[in-house]
């Protein structure tokens, strides 16, 4: 077998070990949260017998093991169960959430990661010159303020003084794409300035390190433009960093804009979540738990992946 | 000249004339812009009305892991959804009376322990359904089931029987109740379909709008229920509830024209709100209060002399000018203001004490070590300012406060009711005994501060059969003087409830009991 | 050190006063940290130089103290995230096979869980204190240097005068110190500049959803949240936190920006 199919593979094999893994830390990490989840849905003036019959029709009293397969098996088949607290089915409603958060980090990424690595390369080329350092500052302020100051500064001028886009980025099924992107206008705005500094200087920093080799050295003194040697000799060799902290900021638009959600008041996973741990709502907390650590596995499985195929050492072992 | 304005003004009160082309036309005539406003408002407001259009409401608290089940409704975005679907029997209006809704006559037995509810006929439920007397009986059953997790099952557990016959629903109480008509007004009695057993969730009822969207803790969209049995309310085709619990992006989404009206604007910021364009700030006093709560039972708070020292350690006329800024009045460590029938305005007013305060505290023998006080901003607009004013407060007398704030998420499930010292709100109700019996008497689910006191429940029980106003209003006032004397409440302030409201909103009525018109904005305004 | 660039002269400044301020702040703070001096939201005035807070404590009050619980704990926490990442993350790379596979895999199990979301759940739990907070936030984002460091280790490791350190049979230590971390500096100094400012936002971000530092005491992303409902009506108080919190940052990476510039000229690279 191929050194880097075997590689891959392998990868591969651990992802799908890794969520298996993943369910377990779940599903351990909600059983220990504090309060009993019959009597956070019953109130504490629930009666004794009440919370036995509960506690015995949500199956709490199988031991853990037994939970544990039933949930999982149930999870495999696509049946997340019902929420504790108003009783929705799972799968619905948190679907609606998890395609809502899909979207607009979907929308950002567009935006943001051809952007980053753009900057980065242009900041390698004018390198101490007054780009990148226009690049470099602004990129460093736009990260350097907390994200919920700049959502409240854009609502303030661009919503409410200007009157351009809608503070209120709530989408739902009735509006065509052309809507739902004018109602998301604002806060993918905010996440781009706040994803896109991390991946630029990233870039620029892991190009620059390459740029150290020899071998640029000896591109450059083959007469290469210098944009040619950074994009077709320095890039490639920088890809491992660079997809990282890609995959890392991906990772991050899916599972950690809770604050972005607050100001724009957007229906996406994050808040979803937060309100159900406080609720100790456990199967939703589950639910979430698993398509989280779902998203991020794929997403650094990718990025393990496409650093073993970019690394030409790796690929051509001696 | 009059002449032609007056048809102008009926056009444009008819729906007929846009209000740019009122200005310009009433211009022509010679009529300033700013004249031509104001007519076109009281045009508007006197043409009565206007049916149609979207009413869109942003409201605090709201959650997704809200239910529809008027038995759970336990704060804002909830309570609003049930006056959409939702009615009660009968309910208690602006003023303070009380309205018949699906009640058509109300009577009792002259001892006050039976009570008769001849039910409106004609009425139907969203999914087709008659309304019934049963349908009303299942409702009170549901909710005064010994093992209803209902916000009524306080009210309704001095209820002995209940019965359904043809067209009425007769109930008889334990102990004679000379109000109980205003506990059949509770939000959280909403009449469902075989009282909502099968679905308490479905959002089914006989109001005027019927669910369209149900997305908890994001929106909530109602369509007009064609049916509707009462045609002077709900002008508007559809009611759009928001769930926007931060209130900056509220304010935002008012003054971007997003939202129509909000609830709980921060008093801080109501000045400011009033100043922009189009925009008018709406508040009104009333049984509201903004507490911190001790119970009673547990150390350090089992000792009255430390809770005395608390009470006097509080500065209220600080924080009615710095948190409230004016917009609510000072309390009186009672539940109890002005706004309420036989309130004994002869109760002296507490005032801040830090010699009396240091005295009791050191009576109380407390160790000196912090008193954990809980808060959070959900708990009430600048309840973490209020507890660091407190805190300020009690400093000069000696006490220590150690503030620990806590995440508004969760907040109302888990230390609310549960930690034994911490901020809180009550949004009052419409007559004493209710409030007392809602979080006071003994066995009351939300009794907060865990006052246990056989005599205040002898005493209250009595005050509910008395029929002899002088008589009544003197047991009121003994009740008072007992919560705020040996009580866990620790009450600075009433809050006005304060909404922003866009001018496009005609028929805005004052309503004390509630915010957003205690529910009823939907019902009662329409847009222009 | 006497070719020191202007922006890192600047970055070096302003990190340094932001620092003194912290370590002195009860000596220069004007006022006491919760004590109210005024109005709400009063303009500045040469009695409260930035004007007066939410509740009419002195602005520049909380703005000090403020810093210095801010640049406390962002401190510490990075401290606490890199050492302990970075020190795995070489030792992952170095010694590879099951050490490895078992450690990126465990980080990949904790990553999977979003860190935010991790701190919101456990923070719930546990008493909101500062250590608890520093060990959390350290130990959260540690996960994310320890990533780095590997990705970078493991290309270094590939690299022949690796293979020549291991052939002259040096120490797995002396691997690790001498060869790999001199050569993994740049991308690591970038990326602790970036951490810490991400620190500095996360006890922010905590401080905003109500889980962060506990009142009367601030962190400056708590004294934006208590102020930022007057942003809306073009009231500045909140800007100002904003601000520091900003060119603290700046600061600190324009520093960091040098000493990348400097390592990498150290390895002989040209125009440096």
């Amino acid at each position: 077998m191929h050194p880097v199919l075997k590689l891959v593979s392998q990868r591969l094999a651990l992802g799908i070990l890794l969520l298996f893994s993943a369910s377990v830390l779940i599903f351990v990490g909600t059983q220990i949260l504090p309060g009993d989840v019959a009597q956070s849905i019953l109130g504490q003036s629930a009666t004794p017998e009440a919370l036995a019959n509960l506690r015995a029709e949500l199956g709490l009293n199988d031991p853990p093991m037994t939970r544990y397969f039933n949930w999982l098996y149930a999870a495999l088949h696509g049946d997340l169960g019902t929420a504790l607290t108003n009783g929705q089915d799972i799968a619905t409603s948190m679907g609606r959430r998890l395609g809502n958060t899909l979207f607009l980090a979907f929308w950002a990424a567009v935006i943001s990661v051809p952007l980053a690595i753009f900057l980065g390369l242009l900041a390698v080329r004018y390198r101490d010159r007054w780009p990148d350092k226009l690049i470099s500052g602004v990129t460093l302020a736009s990260i350097s303020i907390p994200e919920f100051l700049i959502g409240y500064l854009v609502v303030y001028f661009v919503a409410v003084k200007l009157g351009w886009f809608s503070s209120v980025a709530m989408i739902n099924d009735g509006m065509s794409l052309l809507e739902k992107l004018n109602a998301i206008a604002l806060p993918v705005f905010v996440l781009v300035l706040v994803v896109l500094a991390h991946m630029m200087r990233m870039t620029r920093a892991a190009i620059l390190n390459v740029m150290q080799s020899a071998y640029i050295e000896t591109a450059e003194l083959k007469g290469l433009s210098s944009f040619n040697v950074i994009f077709r000799h320095a890039f490639p060799n920088a890809i491992s960093p660079i997809v990282n902290v890609v995959m890392l900021n991906l990772a991050y638009l899916v599972v950690g804009v809770v604050v972005v959600e607050v100001v724009f008041v957007y229906p996406g996973m994050g808040q979803y979540l937060v309100d159900h741990v406080a609720k100790r709502d456990v199967p939703v907390v589950q639910a979430c738990g698993l398509v989280f650590a779902g998203v991020y596995i794929g997403l650094n499985m990718i990025a393990d992946i496409v650093s073993i195929l970019a690394n030409p050492r790796l690929r051509h072992p001696k | 000249m009059n002449d032609q304005i007056e048809f102008l003004k009926a056009r444009v009160g008819a729906g007929k004339m846009t209000r740019r082309e009122f200005v310009g036309r009433v211009g022509a005539l010679g009529v300033t812009a700013a004249a031509a406003n104001t007519m076109l408002a009281s045009a508007v407001q006197a043409a009565g009305p206007v049916k149609g259009g979207t009413l869109k409401i942003g409201s605090v608290g709201g959650e997704s892991t809200n239910s529809l089940d008027p038995a759970l409704a336990a704060s804002q975005v909830p309570f609003h959804n049930l006056y959409q679907f939702g009615e009660t029997l009968v309910n208690v209006e602006a003023d303070g009376s009380l309205q018949n809704r699906l009640a058509e006559v109300v009577e009792s037995t002259a001892d006050a322990k039976t009570w008769t509810f001849k039910i409106r006929s004609g009425v139907d439920f969203h999914n087709g359904k008659a309304l019934t007397a049963q349908d009303v009986l299942r409702t009170m059953e549901r909710h005064s089931n010994e093992e209803s997790k209902s916000g009524a099952l306080g009210i309704l557990r001095g209820i002995e029987s209940m019965k359904a016959e043809g067209d009425t629903f007769s109930l008889t109480l334990a102990t004679p109740n000379a109000d109980l008509p205003y506990l059949m007004a509770d939000y959280h009695l909403m009449i469902q379909p075989d009282g909502g057993f099968e679905n308490p969730a479905a959002g089914v009822g006989t109001g005027a709008y019927m669910l369209e969207v149900d997305e908890p803790g994001v929106r909530h969209l109602w369509k007009k229920n064609p049916n509707y049995w009462d045609s002077s309310l709900g002008h508007v085709d559809e009611v759009e509830i928001l769930a926007i619990n931060d209130s900056t992006a509220r304010m935002a989404a008012l003054q971007s024209g997003q939202v129509h009206v909000v609830n709980r604007v921060d008093p801080k910021v109501a000045g400011l709100l009033g100043r922009a364009p189009g925009i008018s700030v709406k508040n009104v006093g009333g049984p509201g209060h903004y507490v911190f709560i001790m119970h009673v039972d547990t150390a350090p708070f089992d000792n009255n002399d430390l809770r005395m020292a608390l009470k006097y350690a509080i500065n209220r006329q600080e924080m009615v000018d710095k948190i409230l800024r004016g917009y609510g009045s000072v309390g009186n460590d009672m539940p109890i203001n002005a706004s309420y029938p036989l309130f004994d305005e002869t109760i002296p007013q507490r005032e801040y004490d830090p010699e009396k305060a240091a005295a009791h505290y050191k009576a109380s023998g407390h160790d000196g070590s912090p008193i954990v006080l809980r808060v959070a901003d959900g708990a009430f607009p600048g309840a973490v300012d209020a507890a660091a004013l407190f805190q300020q407060s009690a400093k000069a007398a000696g006490i220590p406060l150690e503030i620990k704030r806590e995440p508004n998420d969760g907040y109302w499930s888990e230390v609310w009711n549960k930690q034994p010292f911490c901020a809180s709100y009550w949004g009052g109700r419409p007559v004493q005994d209710q409030m007392y019996s809602t979080a006071y008497l003994s066995t009351a689910d939300w009794n907060d501060t865990r006052f246990k006191n056989a005599d205040f429940d002898a005493k209250l029980l009595a005050a509910r059969a008395e029929l002899d106003t002088t008589k009544r209003k003197a047991m009121y006032s003994e009740l008072g003087m007992m919560v705020r004397d040996e009580g866990g409440l620790i009450c600075p302030m009433f809050n006005d409830y304060v909404d922003g409201v866009s001018d496009k909103v005609q028929g805005w009525i004052k309503d004390p009991t509630g915010d957003l018109m205690s529910g009823k904005v939907s019902q009662k305004v329409w847009l222009a | 050190m006497r070719n020191i660039p202007i922006s890192a002269l600047i970055g070096l400044v302003f990190t340094g006063v932001y620092f003194l301020m912290a370590i002195f702040a009860p000596l220069i703070a004007p006022y006491g940290l919760a004590e109210i001096v005024g109005d709400v939201w009063e303009p500045s005035s040469s009695v409260h130089l930035l004007g007066t807070d939410s509740i009419g404590r002195d602005l520049l009050t909380r703005m000090i103290y403020g810093g210095r619980t801010t640049i406390f704990i962002a401190t510490a926490a990075t401290m606490l995230s890199f050492t302990t990442g970075a020190v795995l993350g070489f030792l992952a790379a170095t010694v590879g096979g099951w050490v490895d596979q078992a450690l990126s895999r465990f980080v990949d199990l904790m990553m999977a869980i979003p860190s935010l979301i991790f701190a919101l759940v456990v923070l719930s739990v546990m008493p909101v204190t500062i250590p608890v907070l520093i060990l959390v936030m350290g130990l959260l984002d540690s996960t994310r240097v320890f990533r780095l460091a590997r990705a970078v280790a493991v290309d270094i490791t590939v690299m022949d005068y690796v293979e020549a350190a291991q052939l002259r049979g040096e120490g797995r230590i002396w691997i690790i110190f001498r060869e790999i971390l001199p050569n993994a500096l740049s991308p690591l100094v970038a990326e602790m500049g970036l951490r810490f400012i991400f620190m500095v936002l996360f006890v922010s971000t905590l401080s905003f959803l109500g889980l962060g530092v506990q009142p009367p005491a601030a962190d400056w992303g708590g004294i934006v949240k208590e102020n930022k409902d007057g942003i809306v009506y073009g009231i500045a108080a909140a800007l100002w936190p904003a601000f520091a919190i900003a060119t603290l940052a700046i600061s600190v990476n324009l520093v960091a920006d040098w000493v990348l510039n400097r390592t990498t000229s150290l390895k002989g690279g040209r125009g440096g």
